[in-house]
């Protein structure tokens, strides 16, 4: 997190402009309450979301299970929290692997020019505008489901807007002179680039990541909904929503309560990611 | 006693910035008669745009507005507070205002024709076909060569000269009493600039406008203007006719800007560029909003501000050290 | 403008062609042996070589690309492996009902997206300004499924204003309206959650912009300066990224198509999938991929028909 925090310098009073905006605090607060939750789940409520139970099939909302049972007769509180581990895990890491190869592509792009960034930039325009889900769909549906599958297929989907804020800039910043100049003093290219430029770009990936990191997770749980997600019977909020859906007629708190998680911790990412954005991004800033 | 159609007493026009108003035009008083250009002179930040824009109605109202007991008058009518409405009835009719860049000035979605037709229709009520060719006789007029070809054509397929005089085609489609002209010729060049400002004079002696001219440029104020207001820190610091402003500048303000200027009659050697910089609206202490940057500054300067003094020549002066002298 | 259509769709061709490589690339190359995927690991290595065979994959990678190339050149998509009618046949049978479904959504999005972003954008920071930002915000958080299944229990299952299961008859026009309602409300309101977002900011930049100052100098009213200057320009950008949504709007009723019990492409991929009918899939692909270039192709265009100076350049 240091380096992170050396290279938004250049922002200068950034964590003032965040912390002056109300709605990131919500974001803030919403993120480390699920955070916690994911971590301390067995702590947070001590049962196991893997004990089955036939007698205690569907059961309602009381005491002993605050948000009933499923139709194994797992208690759907803890299988909700230790849920939140699979998905933050998979979103995290996919967007670090995106963000490792997406930045690369994009870096190697606007550095070396020419016909291969021709070819980088019009094949990042049709993987920008692919469907996410579908393409996410297909390469689990090609590789099968597995947490590291997931965690490749969700980094696919969004390589582009990582190797689309990391072009744009690198081709500015390679004409600068100090990047010139380093050149002239014969530095090799990776030198150049680790020193002078991936500094330069940080901030913007950092915002693009945790805009996205929203989006990884609502990708983690639609392909867990569609049957793609995790082997069962791991808890996924995506997996749960498509057991809980086979009996929405009888039991709807299956299918619901996991849904308004994923919810609230999407609408978290989002409102923290806002709030990073408007206060780094200087386009944005102007008004 | 010449006609006046415009003017301005203790304007005062406040932003909000971190919470607090603060003013970024105090206390302006202008008159501008008919077939009369005044020029309001002074350096980015001291407040001639923003004058302008009040005079339009257009100060931003989300975090601009403009102080009680300021008063614009066109010709017998008091436009502060009038509603937003009947002052659209007033502005693009009675008083028309051209901008600095006719690049960005003009909507690159609507072709000039219809961005023309637009005003007349709007205060004329004409039908479309009869607005359209008004629009054209009114291009023609500005000197906007096969006008009626041209109708069709976007801002982006003009050169900038052109796209200017679109502009002033725009401004003068329903014969306006009063022009506003903020840096109408800064964004073009020299010779350019000097047709613009012959069509902009032409104008203004054919309908007899009264013109207030914003600029920074003295050359410019020397060519066009009648009178001049020297403008500093959003307040006025010197008026006087153009020739005698020229001849001697009495505030010592105006007396750097002179300085700063080249001109054919001096070297290039003796320019002499202004210390320091105008004051944002935020930090201007209790006195003369010039003394930090006076050279003549003295401790009632500092302590105290200077009201505008008129003189005995008819001109105008607001310092403690020149106004005392004869 | 003919100039410009030419140009916009020549530029298609190349694009077309990489993207076509991509599928072929994530088909082939990445997944090892897709007769293993196809027929599990329990299969018997003659079964496995007679699929391999059956779908050419015993031949030369290069072999292989141009074949496929070839075929996708004279509109030949493949064949699915569990019905054996040919992918084109699959996807027009069902695409009715997606096109339907997204175009209703498109619709509502941009009807309810638009005034509702103006509306934000001209009252700024202010309360209704704040309640919209929530809106959208939200809106955009929900995935398309689960906004599908709390619609689907509220209206459906609760108040019963709508069938739960949305298979309609075809030729009851009422009957269909009806079974699109919930569906297209699903993807509709989400979308509108987006084009508000991006049309408020659109239009702050816009309202920004000299030339609006100078409409609003012309006395022409704040009505005529919005919705004859202002909002022209701020849909510029507007055109762009819905034409980008596109993606996501094809995710979301794939999503929503399955859990409203549908007919369309989701359920096709659905059932592709769960057959492991893997030439139907790559047929897919390659379909959607095409849809998808031709599309932001189309967006160009619109934008170059809103604004004038990109036909010129």
């Amino acid at each position: 997190m240091s380096a992170t925090t050396a290279s938004l310098e250049p922002a200068r009073g950034w964590t003032h402009r965040f912390r002056a905006n109300p709605t990131s605090w919500i974001g803030v607060a919403i993120i480390v309450a699920v955070i916690l939750a994911a971590v301390f789940a067995s702590w947070i409520w001590p049962l196991d979301p893997l004990e089955q139970s036939v007698v205690d099939r569907l059961m309602g909302p009381s005491p002993e299970h605050p948000l009933g049972t499923d139709s194994y007769g797992r208690d759907v509180l803890a299988r909700l929290l230790h849920a939140a581990r699979i998905s933050l895990l998979i979103g995290v890491l996919s967007i670090a692997l995106a963000m490792a190869v997406g930045s690369a592509i994009g870096i190697a792009a606007g550095y070396l020019g020419g016909w291969f960034d021709a070819a980088v930039t019009s094949l990042l325009d049709v993987l920008l505008s692919f469907p996410t889900l579908l393409l996410g769909l297909m390469v689990v549906a090609m590789l099968g489901p597995s947490i590291e599958n997931l965690v490749i297929a969700i980094a696919i989907t969004e390589l582009a807007p990582f190797a689309r804020v990391a072009r744009a800039p690198t081709i500015s910043l390679k004409s600068r002179d100090f990047v010139e100049a380093g050149r002239a003093l014969g530095f090799s290219d990776l030198r150049l680039v680790v020193v002078h430029i991936i500094p330069n770009l940080l901030s913007e990936v950092v915002v693009v990541a945790s805009l996205w990191l929203a989006t990884a997770i609502r990708t983690e749980a639609s392909l867990s909904f569609i049957g793609l997600g995790v082997k069962p019977p791991t808890p996924t909020w995506g997996g749960m929503i498509r057991e809980g859906f086979e009996n929405i007629l009888d039991a709807p708190w299956l299918a619901v309560a996991p849904g308004v998680a994923i919810m609230v911790t999407v609408l978290g990412l989002n409102l923290l990611g806002d709030g990073l954005r408007d206060a780094i991004d200087p386009k944005v800033r102007r008004d | 006693m010449t006609e006046v159609v415009l003017e301005v007493r203790d304007l005062t026009v406040e932003f909000r910035s971190g919470g607090a108003w603060h003013a970024a035009v105090r206390g302006v008083d202008l008159a501008i008669a008919r077939n009369e250009t005044l020029a309001i002179v002074g350096e980015s930040g001291s407040g001639k745009s923003v004058t302008a824009l009040a005079v339009m109605g257009l100060v931003p109202p989300h975090n601009g507005r403009i102080a009680p007991g300021s008063s614009i008058r066109l010709e017998d009518r008091e436009l502060v507070g009038l509603s937003e409405r009947s002052m659209d009835k007033v502005r693009g009719d009675r008083v028309a205002m051209i901008f600095q860049e006719p690049m960005t000035a003009l909507n690159p979605t609507m072709t000039v024709g219809e961005q023309v037709a637009e005003s007349v229709r709007a205060h004329r009520g004409l039908a479309p076909a009869a607005a359209w060719k008004e629009a054209e006789r009114v291009l023609d007029l500005v000197k906007v060569p096969s006008a009626r070809r041209r109708m069709t054509d976007y801002p982006h397929q003009f050169s900038g000269g052109m796209r200017q005089r679109v502009m002033i085609a725009m401004a003068l489609a329903c014969q306006p009493e009063v022009l506003l002209a903020d840096e109408p010729t800064t964004a073009l060049d020299v010779t350019i600039q000097a047709q613009v400002l012959s069509l902009i004079e032409d104008l203004k002696r054919e309908y007899g406008l009264g013109v207030l001219f914003i600029t920074h440029n003295l050359g410019v104020v020397a060519l066009i203007a009648d009178r001049v207001a020297v403008m500093y820190a959003g307040e006025i610091v010197e008026t006087a006719r153009a020739e005698d402003l020229f001849h001697e500048p009495r505030h010592p303000y105006t007396e750097a800007l002179l300085s700063s200027m080249p001109r054919v009659d001096r070297d290039i050697g003796e320019l002499q560029p202004i210390q320091g910089n105008v004051p944002s609206i935020r930090d201007i202490g209790p006195g003369c909003a010039f003394a930090p940057r006076c050279a003549l500054a003295q401790e009632r300067c500092r302590s105290e501000r200077p009201s505008l003094a008129a003189t005995a020549d008819g001109r105008a002066l607001r310092c403690w050290v020149r106004g005392s002298l004869p | 403008m003919g100039e410009f259509l030419l140009r916009r769709v020549a530029l298609a061709v190349p694009t077309l062609l990489l993207a076509m490589t991509a599928v072929f690339v994530l088909a082939r190359v990445v997944p090892g042996d897709p007769a293993l995927v196809i027929l599990g690991d329990q299969a018997s290595l003659e079964a496995l070589a007679a699929l391999r065979e059956r779908l050419g994959l015993d031949r030369p990678i290069l072999q292989q690309y141009l074949d496929f190339l070839l075929g996708i050149l004279r509109g030949d998509l493949g064949r699915s492996l569990v019905t054996g009618k040919s992918v084109w046949a699959e996807v027009l049978a069902v695409i009715p009902y997606t096109i339907e479904l997204t175009l209703a959504a498109i619709v509502i999005g941009v009807v309810l997206g638009v005034p509702l972003g103006v509306y934000a954008a001209v009252h700024r920071n202010a309360l209704p300004d704040t309640l919209t930002r929530l809106f959208s915000l939200a809106g955009l958080s929900f995935p398309a499924f689960v906004s599908a299944i709390l619609l689907l229990l509220a209206f459906a299952i609760e108040l019963r204003w709508f069938p739960v299961i949305s298979a309609p008859k075809v030729d009851d026009p009422l009957d269909r309206l009806r079974h699109l309602a919930l569906p297209a409300f699903n993807i509709g309101l989400i979308m509108t959650a987006y084009v508000t977002r991006v049309t408020r900011s659109s239009m702050l930049n816009v309202l920004g912009e000299d030339y609006v100052r100078t409409a609003r100098a012309k006395g022409i009213g704040m009505r005529a300066v919005l919705w004859r200057h202002a909002l022209r320009n701020a849909l510029i950008p507007v055109a762009t990224v819905v034409g980008l949504y596109l993606g996501t709007l094809i995710g979301n009723s794939v999503l929503t198509e399955i859990v409203f019990n549908r007919p369309g492409l989701g359920k096709l991929i659905l059932g592709a999938l769960n057959q492991r009918d893997y030439t139907l899939l790559q047929g897919l692909m390659v379909f959607f991929a095409g849809f998808i270039v031709l599309a932001n192709a189309a967006t160009d265009i619109a934008y170059g028909i809103i604004d004038p100076r990109v036909r010129y350049k």
